[in-house]
């Protein structure tokens, strides 16, 4: 520590030089925050704490192929099952297909299986009371303007209604929160009761999108899943059933390999910063020769020299690193506040400490050839200006 | 009592590509404690590279050569570092002081070496810029000071570990003759009050008066064994 | 001080115009600015002092080739990931508007944005058809296919994680309708049979989709016995016959779309007039190439969005490299340039040196990045999320505009990154320079 002054000022010997290379760090672990960000939200869809005790079941055909209502009884059945709830994809559209949101039908008792979307007692009494009741998150409600009370209109992409309206009007009674701040993009959905959709759409007859059920052990998952399959096995509707997370996770991983294309841009990005950075300190070390020179005829030994070099590039590496993961924290905010539901998750932990390590371990590399050349210069010839 | 600096037939050569240099020529040489020695010569006589070889910055290719009864032509780098560390403080013609530093914090640069705690670093500091008569500077940059003024924070720093032994290369050749004298007394009140030895290598006859003793180099070999100066005679 | 401020404001202007300029100018208009430049060099009297000082900028490069190439790689890791990323909306926008045409329709029912969320009744798939805009066959019969899609869950060959594919079920006509569609291996699927033919891009990115393997669909094992290239969004699809899909997924005898050729592109206005006309009828039609491209809209916007983000931060950071170097340069070279300046060269032309050096190396960085990202990303097979829920396959492409932009964006940060070093060379003192060691 007493030596942090001396690695400081150092630093600081050429401001502009400094300020500058601090910038381009900056830059660059600006872009990694906002890009792990996105990664982050693609590898950890649907990993919340409930998640592991949730199976979802949909038919193995294809998760546009909908099930059987009489299906509920018998999974309820089935011993280590809790509760059975389910939904179906509606795929209506308010005013403009822009303004896409997940919309719903689901199960009498589907806020008691996804406790984590939080509705008051009233709320919920208003929606099992309101036949065209329907329930929305807050972000979404904040998005459109809506409040309790309101109307609100979906034009139907899949299900007209009997006698071809195509026009479903919904009566808003509540509207959901989500406590974790990291899944705020789960308040951009609605739902409404499944039953009044079943009675309305012209194609109906007791058909449901797929089944959601909640297991007492999550250690039983494998067990229950292969009972739940096994009841439709050999039928025109066999299902395939999985836990929340692996059922999201497969989901997202068809958009695109998030994975190698944000790898890619990361090694890109990083390579360059690290030639950028070690020319920095490459010419640092270069024109500070006769001053490491004078440290070592004091008596500081070739270790430390080799020592202080490593950590002025380290610290240069932090202080950039830092301010641009910091700045990728408010910005992920900001857009995430402004947008909604965006794949991104906050700049969390976990970010934080593989953004230090890299910027540790960056600083060290750039900071080896020029430190091992401080560190190993003969005073005698550094003095005389060789 | 045997001398501070004891050198036997002590050489130096340097390789040059295929070529080798000999810059020092076996030379003997007694420095006693308190001593005041000036080195003079002619450019490439090899009088800073004898003051390197009895700093320790560098070590010789033949001979010996013992500091306060320690051998140090042998020791490795570290132990050299280690050994300067505690035993030397050096003074150079262009002060090379470290220009982001404070004149406080380029003093106090030598103590981050030893196990004093901070407080006891900066009172040190204090202490040595005051000795040198420029406490009222010692905030200020190198870059702030005149070239005399840099000197003397250059000598604070070089006796603030209060070393056994105080090696000067050229200390005045960059300087005015207003500055120099000022620095020149300095060193011969260290060196009579505080009883600092000194080793200084000048070119300037008039810099080696303040000395006690003078000694001539000239192509790596010592020429006049002990020329007193005034001083001793008196 | 009012005259350090129209300093600065003149500097800053000095920066902003040229690049937006330069963002502004087509690709003829670059080189016009580049060959007015070389002409400047060789005929004027200034011209030639700057590019003497150009000259001997350049012969000094070797001596500070590390700096320099930090100039160069930064640059081109900017451009490669610009142009990379852009490839990529570019690829999958060219595959989805190449997919439809100006003289065929496309009828969906009333509301449905999609095919997979559309259903058409066999009445309204007879009235469609019988339209007098539909053009007929050498058999007088009309060139309508009634269409069924869905999507299928089969594992891709590179994960094994099952996605989607999307099963096409065409009618008869299909062959009439789409003539760029080629079988390239196998043969077509027989009406009636559970047969099918499989995309190109579909048989590259999922598994058991060889000639001869079978499939499993809803329940029911399915054979494919040959293999397409539609050059364009097709590829990503396994095409059967209608009403085998409609007895394997129980649709009776309703469909997805109709898709019909009209009499010709002209016709398309009276075809949805008379359509809208028709009370028997809620359905919507447009132009298959106004299907498609809405489908790339969305996705390709966002890729371009995203591409172009992640380029200004990276350029940002490269920015600050260039100026770095270019200011070191400009340090080391102090003496020189100031040589230059004691002997009689005037300010304009170091200017106009430094910037040229700096223009000439992030070209190189430029070039450099252009050709990986060509190299590597050309042609390059990905697949995503298309409108259907099903994959569809499309290749990057690297094309000549993006090479351009790529470009464009490396002269900006090269005219940025040169622009204040050399402003510093030119007013540095000469007597100040001449010291410098």
């Amino acid at each position: 520590m007493k030596y942090l002054h001396l690695v400081w000022s150092a630093l600081f010997r050429r401001k502009t030089r400094t300020v500058f290379t601090l910038l381009s760090v900056m830059a660059a672990f600006l872009l990694f925050g906002l890009l792990n960000s996105v990664r982050a939200a693609f590898a950890n869809a649907g990993q919340s704490v409930a998640g592991a005790s949730r199976l979802i079941t949909i038919s193995k055909v294809s998760f546009m192929v909908s099930l059987p209502k009489s299906l509920e009884m018998r999974i309820q059945a089935l011993p280590g099952v809790a509760a059975v709830s389910y939904a179906n994809w509606f795929g209506g559209i308010y005013q403009d297909p822009k303004n896409f949101f997940a919309n719903e039908a689901v199960a009498p008792n589907f806020f008691d299986v996804y406790s984590e979307l939080k509705l008051s007692a009233a709320e919920l009494r208003a929606f099992a009371a309101t036949r065209t009741g329907a329930v929305v998150g807050a972000s979404l409600a904040q998005k459109f303007h809506w409040k309790i009370g309101d109307q609100i209109p979906l034009q139907a992409t899949i299900f007209p209604q009997k006698g071809g309206g195509n026009t479903w009007t919904f009566n808003l009674v509540g509207i959901y929160h989500v406590a974790n701040p990291s899944e705020k993009g789960r308040e951009n959905a609605m739902f409404f009761h499944w039953k009044y959709f079943d009675e309305a759409t012209q194609f109906g007859g007791g058909n449901v999108g797929w089944y959601i059920e909640k297991i007492a052990q999550p250690k039983a998952a494998d067990r229950i899943a292969q009972a739940i399959d096994a009841i439709s096995a050999n039928s025109d509707h066999e299902t395939k059933t999985q836990s929340e997370d692996a059922f999201q996770a497969s989901f997202v991983s068809q958009f695109a390999d998030i994975g190698l294309i944000v790898g890619s841009i990361m090694g890109a990005v990083f390579f360059t910063l690290v030639l950028l950075t070690g020319n920095t300190m490459a010419q640092a070390v270069r024109e500070r020769i006769p001053e490491l020179a004078i440290l070592k005829t004091i008596g500081f030994s070739n270790r430390s020299v080799l020592a202080l070099v490593l950590a002025e590039s380290a610290l240069l590496l932090v202080l950039g690193g830092a301010a641009g993961l910091g700045l990728a924290e408010l910005a992920v905010s900001v857009i995430r506040a402004r947008l909604g539901a965006i794949p991104m998750l906050p700049v969390g932990l976990g970010s934080w400490l593989q953004g230090l390590a890299l910027m540790v371990l960056i600083g060290l590399l750039v900071g080896a050839l020029p430190a091992r050349r401080g560190m190993t210069l003969r005073i005698v010839d550094a003095l005389a200006g060789r | 009592m045997s001398p501070l600096v004891e050198i036997r037939n002590l050489s130096k050569i340097y390789t040059r590509g295929r070529q080798k240099i000999e810059v020092l020529h076996h030379v003997d040489l007694d420095i006693p404690q308190g001593d005041f020695l000036a080195l003079m010569g002619p450019s490439g006589s090899g009088k800073t590279t004898l003051l390197n070889l009895i700093g320790g910055l560098d070590s010789p290719t033949e001979g010996t050569l013992a500091v306060a009864g320690k051998r140090i032509d042998r020791l490795g780098q570290s132990e050299l570092a280690r050994w300067r560390a505690s035993n030397v403080g050096f003074v150079f013609q262009f002060y090379n002081l470290l220009p982001m530093l404070s004149a406080a914090r380029n003093v106090e640069l030598p103590l981050l070496l030893t196990k004093l705690a901070a407080a006891r670093r900066r009172s040190h500091a204090a202490v040595a810029l005051e000795l040198v008569g420029l406490p009222d500077r010692a905030a200020h940059k190198p870059g702030e000071l005149s070239g005399g003024q840099q000197q003397r924070v250059a000598i604070a720093r070089a006796i603030v570990s209060d070393p056994t032994l105080l090696v000067c290369d050229e200390p005045t050749g960059d300087l005015d003759r207003q500055s120099a004298v000022e620095v020149l007394t300095l060193l011969q009140r260290l060196n009579r009050e505080h009883g600092k030895t000194i080793v200084m290598v000048t070119h300037d006859p008039k810099a080696a008066e303040y000395a006690t003793h003078t000694l001539h180099l000239d192509k790596g070999t010592l020429v006049e064994a002990a020329a007193m100066t005034e001083a001793a005679a008196s | 001080m009012w005259r350090k401020i129209g300093y600065v404001l003149s500097l800053i202007v000095a920066a902003v115009v040229p690049v937006i300029v330069l963002v502004l100018l087509p690709a003829w208009g670059i080189l016009a600015a580049v060959a007015l430049l070389i002409a400047w060099l060789a005929l004027t009297r200034t011209g030639r002092q700057a590019w003497s000082a150009t000259a001997l900028a350049i012969t000094t490069i070797p001596q500070r080739i590390g700096s320099s190439c930090v100039v160069v790689i930064g640059i081109a890791g900017v451009v490669g990931v610009l142009v990379a990323l852009l490839a990529m909306a570019e690829g999958f926008r060219a595959t989805l508007q190449q997919t439809g045409s100006d003289d065929t329709a496309i009828a969906l029912r009333a509301g449905s944005q999609t095919e997979i969320n559309s259903v058409l009744d066999h009445g309204s798939v007879v009235v469609l058809s019988q339209e007098p805009q539909v053009k007929r066959d050498a058999q007088n019969r009309p060139i309508a296919s009634p269409e069924i899609v869905v999507a299928a869950a089969i594992p891709k060959k590179a994960s094994g994680i099952t996605a989607n594919v999307e099963i096409r079920g065409v009618g008869e006509q299909a062959w009439e309708l789409y003539p760029r569609l080629r079988i390239i291996a196998g043969r077509r699927f027989r009406p009636g049979l559970r047969e099918l033919i499989v995309g190109k891009g579909a048989a590259r990115e999922f598994a058991h989709t060889g000639i001869g393997s079978s499939l499993d669909l809803n329940g029911q094992p399915w054979t494919v016995v040959g293999e397409f290239d539609s050059g364009d969004s097709h590829n990503s699809e396994l095409w059967a016959d209608t009403a085998a899909v409609a007895t394997t997924y129980q649709r009776g005898n309703s469909v997805s779309s109709v898709t019909v050729r009209l009499e010709s592109a002209r016709s398309f206005d009276a075809f949805k007039a008379t359509i809208a006309s028709d009370p028997r009828l809620k359905v919507e039609v447009q132009t298959t190439r106004k299907y498609f491209n809405a489908q790339s809209e969305g996705l390709a916007k966002i890729i371009r969005v995203l591409g172009t983000a992640v380029a200004v931060i990276m350029g940002i950071g490269a920015l600050f490299g260039a100026l770095n170097t270019m200011y070191a340069a400009v340090a080391t070279r102090a003496r020189e340039i100031a040589t230059l300046r004691a002997i009689g060269f005037r300010g304009a032309p170091v200017v106009v040196s430094v910037l040229i050096e700096t223009l000439l190396l992030a070209v190189g960085g430029g070039v450099i990045g252009a050709a990986i990202a060509w190299l590597l990303f050309d042609n390059y097979t990905a697949s995503t999320l298309g409108a259907n829920f099903s994959q569809v396959v499309f290749e990057f492409r690297v094309t000549p505009a993006l090479l351009a932009t790529g470009l464009k964006w490396a002269l900006a940060i090269g005219f940025l990154g040169g622009l204040f070093p050399a402003v510093r060379a030119a007013r540095m003192p000469v007597t100040e320079g001449l010291r410098e060691l």
